[in-house]
């Protein structure tokens, strides 16, 4: 199985073939993902790719499906250039949280806090959804720092309630709805219904290259103002979120 | 006035399916849609329906249906006896049903899915531009049940004069062409090799999602994770088991398994008429 398994290299990027009209583009870390999907995104909308039906990003690569032609795209995007993700660009949207799951003590533990500093250091950080995939809605979001990072739970639940604000490895999610999970459970959105609606016109809140701030339910914003306001629009979640490009 | 079907055996599994929804896979959501593409469009065509109107796939064992007033159909996919009122009426081509009389579409004589399309479509409320039901993320109607209703469109156009219709019959054997996939270099030269020459056969745990294979199971050249990449319809994922699992249209739009080869989507019609237990073979395109 060599003859037509053709990969194509450029520096840091790895394009691998997916079929007879789908590129799969590896890229060397979650950055430059996020910045490859930025730019593939940037290009579409200036009218320069050619047609592509599915943009899919992963954890380290972006799925281009869909395609006329990959070998050529395959030689194309090895010639981009690709500037990296301002933390600035994106669509801002705040995610109310109740830090109250059950496994909230054993995070801290894992962390080395008492559980009630979970929620400030877990609201400390600004995150951005990297891709989706599980479930219609839930993004993988990073902005974790590597010592934050948490195993799965050894046994996964059997159901974790909708709104279930988890941890898992180098993510954070919030869950769209009540499925099996075996992430850590550290809080609650009150009300996860923003989070997946297939009648809006953007019906995930949380699509990839999207902000993420985490924000105590009730009270003031966790997020520590000293990171600064962003520039793109911000979204609170219930006011709708199709504000930004 | 809305014409309305009431489900009078639901069968094992029938779903409401069309051209699916393409587009969204970055936020998670399946494809979906009729696993058995060119036999929805057929009997769609047969009908003067447009090619993607939504249509029911039933899985086996059929279903029947009474419409409160009169409506044509045309049932086709896997082949199976079709009655109207009991009296044998027409497969794979248009078959008129007097309201308040029984359209039954009996078990699969061969095959998996058959397809039954109305004359104006199913009328189901469409998810993100379809009314396909995704049995992996739930969107779109949910299976019928015994005794649920559904509702049948306005024809756009008379239904056609008949003519002869090309059906094509399930695989005895199944043959799928493969190209190389993304991770084919996570597998061993051997694996590579039993992959594209050993018979598997269609394992009874194949649904809308995958179709399971029993048979040898392929080694890993390397160890470790593959963290969660994008996966294509027809992508052949290889999970720890070693057993390929061939994507169907409801396939998770993720997945952290590698991906040793893609099926090409006109094969996959094919493939979603194996019954279990069909002898399966992929050979290099």
């Amino acid at each position: 199985m060599t003859d037509d398994g053709r990969t194509a290299h450029a520096g840091a990027l790895t394009a691998r073939p997916a079929g007879r009209h789908a590129l799969l583009v590896e890229l060397p870390d979650a950055e430059r993902t996020a910045a490859f999907h930025a730019e593939v995104l940037r290009r579409r909308a200036a009218g320069t790719l050619p047609p592509v039906e599915e943009i899919v990003p992963g954890a380290r690569t972006v799925l281009l499906d869909g395609v006329p032609d990959p070998e050529a795209l395959a030689r194309r995007v090895t010639d981009w250039e690709v500037p990296p993700v301002a933390d600035d660009t994106g669509d801002v949207v705040e995610i109310p949280v109740r830090y109250d799951g059950p496994d909230l003590a054993d995070v801290a533990t894992l962390w080395g806090v008492g559980p009630d500093e979970v929620g400030a250091l877990h609201g400390s950080h600004t995150y951005r959804v990297a891709f989706c995939g599980f479930a219609p809605g839930f993004g993988y979001l990073t902005g974790l720092p590597p010592r934050l990072h948490v195993p799965r739970r050894s046994t996964p639940r059997t159901r974790v309630p909708a709104g279930a604000v988890a941890l898992a490895g180098p993510y954070s999610a919030v869950y769209p709805r009540a499925t099996p999970g075996g992430w850590q459970l550290i809080g609650t959105m009150p009300d996860p219904r923003p989070l997946w609606d297939p009648a809006r016109e953007r019906a995930a809140l949380l699509a990839p290259g999207t902000r993420v701030r985490f924000v105590t339910a009730g009270g003031a914003t966790a997020a520590g103002t000293a990171r600064g306001t962003a520039t793109g629009s911000t979204a609170t979640v219930g006011t709708g979120p199709e504000a930004g490009a | 006035m809305t014409t309305k079907l009431t489900t009078v055996r639901s069968g094992a599994l029938t779903t409401v399916q069309d051209a699916g929804r393409p587009g969204h896979a970055h936020l998670g959501v399946p494809r979906s849609g009729a696993l058995d593409a060119p036999a929805m469009r057929l009997a769609n065509r047969l009908l003067g329906n447009a090619p993607g109107a939504a249509v029911l796939e039933t899985t086996l064992t059929g279903c029947a249906l009474r419409p409160d007033q009169d409506v044509t159909a045309v049932v086709g996919g896997a082949p199976c006896p079709v009655t109207v009122d009991g009296r044998p009426a027409a497969w794979g081509a248009p078959v008129r049903v007097p309201a308040g009389s029984v359209l039954d579409v009996g078990a699969a004589t061969a095959g998996v899915r058959s397809y039954v399309a109305v004359a104006g479509g199913i009328a189901a409320e469409p998810v993100l531009g379809s009314r396909s039901t995704d049995l992996l993320s739930g969107l779109g109607p949910e299976p019928l049940r015994d005794g649920e209703v559904v509702a049948v469109g306005i024809p756009a156009r008379p239904v056609p004069p008949p003519v002869a219709a090309p059906w094509p019959g399930p695989p005895a054997e199944l043959v799928l062409p493969v190209r190389p996939g993304p991770r084919a270099d996570w597998f061993t030269p051997a694996a590579l090799r039993t992959f594209t020459s050993a018979t598997y056969r269609v394992s009874p745990h194949s649904n809308r999602i995958g179709l399971r294979t029993e048979g040898p199971p392929l080694e890993r050249a390397s160890a470790g994770e593959l963290p969660s990449e994008g996966m294509v319809l027809g992508a052949v994922q290889v999970p720890p088991d070693g057993r390929p699992v061939l994507f169907l249209h409801d396939h998770p739009t993720t997945g952290g398994y590698p991906v040793v080869a893609v099926v090409p989507e006109p094969a996959l019609a094919a493939a979603a008429q194996a019954a279990a237990g069909t002898p399966l073979r992929f050979t290099l395109a």
